[in-house]
């Protein structure tokens, strides 16, 4: 027995976020941060639900790092307001402090660490959530992961609950239009990483699998496309749907390796995620072909890798993965990020200890020693291609 | 071989003694420090909830036995579930960690600990299916 966990609706194309009108409610809580609200979407977003008679209240403190700090004042305000539904509007940050906010809002007795899939929250007794993503990358909007920093221990918590799926995701083309390039690559990127490795999973299923594969087809077709021209309106659209698909995915499903090497580095290294995560991917694909080398095959095919071997056909699709890399200015390997050896070096018992406990590795096709973690760090860093 | 009941306490004997064979396991759990309470819980022809003993550590069993309740003994954390699950964990049915997720099984002790040991959770269930087990 297994599940598949998705919002009740997703609302998706131009104009999606006009829904807002029709939702029923009293009060809404958006939870966002300044750079959103200086690009007037929270003033948009906020007309819409007073026009479905809403009052509306804004909470934008949230930081690309939040930590618990700030998620605990969010829900002492929601405490204060009282609202039905909590809107999150940004990118994967605003998304996963809105879910924790309403998870701390509905139960006050349990506190951010414990948020976790083995626990009852009993959410949706005061509020809902909708979720609007900006970005076109975490999948944060539809998944059941939240990831919080844990500033004192350098830490990045990888929480997680069925229970905090949004309700209404609202998936509207307009919003990512105004992505820098740079933000544009790195959260592509991120989707690739999450589309790939719930491929892989060994938690992988039919419909995770449908999701991830659709998600991998559009991103190497449109994502350098909209890092070369921002105002591309179709490759943008394309790119923010694949995001979402790429989130149903993992998030019914699970993360990789990838996910844990980067989580690892970026937590130390404060890197932004996608790209700490998608630098490993060349070097996790070769480590994960030992045990699912028909698994990336498929994925090859899928993109039109011309190959007459499942290996010829791993070694088109890591050629594909840099090739994708090097068109949107991103790392492939470690040193290119601007780490000094030394520096990586000192550090690298921390990043291994990390990546271990990271829940990436839980059902990660192949499950890696200390001593796998070490070494794929260190050819990561150097660009050698893994040969273990 | 011969065919050992479960639960029972040669089952468990056996499995002790298989997980100190198995050198897969003891890589995974070299650094691993904590006892356990397996509880089966009753259903489909258990009738009383039977508890186990065992305590892991450094890649070895260090000891396990057949308890006789609950509270007759304290550990570091107590995985529990219905019989007929434990049948489905040991037939390769169920994997320890998603009957955790799936609410197949309780787990009481630190999950952040137990998900960094992944790896030795599936060698003990491989451990166990290599013990040929008859069920009530
Ligand atoms: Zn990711």
């Amino acid at each position: 027995m297994w599940e598949f966990t998705t919002p009740r609706t997703i609302v998706m194309g131009e104009g999606a976020l006009e829904y807002l009108k029709e939702v029923e409610g009293k009060r809404a809580l958006i939870v966002t941060d300044k750079v959103i609200r200086g690009l007037g979407f929270v003033e948009k977003v906020a007309k819409h639900l007073k026009e479905a008679g809403m009052d509306v209240k804004v909470f934008d403190d949230v930081e690309p790092e939040h930590s618990i700090e700030i998620v605990e004042r969010g829900a002492e305000l929601a405490r204060e307001y009282g609202p039905d539904w909590f809107v999150a509007l940004g990118g994967g940050s605003c998304i996963d402090a809105a879910k924790a906010i309403w998870v701390l809002y509905e139960r006050p007795d349990i506190r951010v660490g414990e948020i976790s899939p083995l626990i009852k929250l009993g959410l949706r007794k005061k509020a809902k959530l909708i979720s609007i993503p900006t970005t076109s990358g975490t999948g944060s909007e539809v998944s059941w992961a939240v990831v919080i920093t844990n500033t004192e221990e350098m830490r990045k918590m990888e929480l997680a609950s069925k229970e905090v799926v949004a309700d209404i995701s609202i998936i509207d083309p307009e919003l990512p239009l105004s992505m820098p390039p740079k933000l544009t690559a790195d959260t592509g990127i991120d989707a690739l990483a999450n589309a790939m490795e719930a491929y892989v999973s060994q938690w992988r299923n039919e419909f995770s699998d449908a999701l991830a594969i659709g998600a991998i087809k559009i991103i190497f077709e449109y994502l350098s496309r909209v890092y070369k021209n921002p105002e591309d309106k179709e490759a943008r659209e394309k790119m923010h749907y694949a995001a979402t698909m790429a989130g149903l995915a993992f998030s019914n499903s699970q993360i990789g390796v990838a996910h844990a090497l980067g989580h690892s580095l970026g937590a130390i290294f404060k890197i932004p995620h996608g790209r700490t995560v998608a630098v490993f991917l060349p070097y996790t694909i070769r480590y994960n072909a030992k045990e699912a080398m028909d698994r990336y095959a498929t994925i090859a095919g899928a993109i039109n890798i011309k190959s007459e071997t499942d290996q010829q056909a791993v070694d088109g699709l890591i050629e594909a993965v840099r090739k994708l890399l090097r068109e949107l200015d991103e790392p492939t390997s470690v040193q290119e990020m601007g780490i000094s050896w030394e520096d990586y070096q000192s550090k690298l018992n921390d990043l291994v200890e990390r990546a271990i406990a990271s829940t990436g590795t839980i059902a990660n096709p192949r499950v890696p020693t200390a001593e796998e973690y070490r070494k794929l760090f260190i050819y990561a860093f150097k660009g050698e291609e893994v040969d273990f | 071989m011969e065919k050992l009941k479960f639960p029972s306490e040669e089952w468990i004997k056996a499995f002790k003694e298989e997980v100190n064979r198995n050198k897969a396991y003891e890589e995974a759990a070299k650094d691993w420090e904590g006892d356990f309470l397996f509880i089966a819980t009753p259903d489909e022809g258990l009738e009383k909830e039977v508890v186990f003993y065992v305590d892991l550590w450094h890649g070895k069993c260090r000891d396990a036995y057949v308890v006789p309740s609950r509270d007759a003994k304290k550990a570091e954390f107590i995985y529990e579930g219905p019989y007929s699950n434990w049948k489905k964990l040991i037939m390769g049915e169920i994997d320890p960690i998603r009957g955790l997720l799936m609410r197949k099984f309780k787990l009481t002790g630190s999950m952040m600990k137990i998900m960094r040991y992944t790896k030795a959770a599936s060698e003990l269930v491989k451990t166990a299916q290599k013990i040929p087990t008859e069920f009530i």
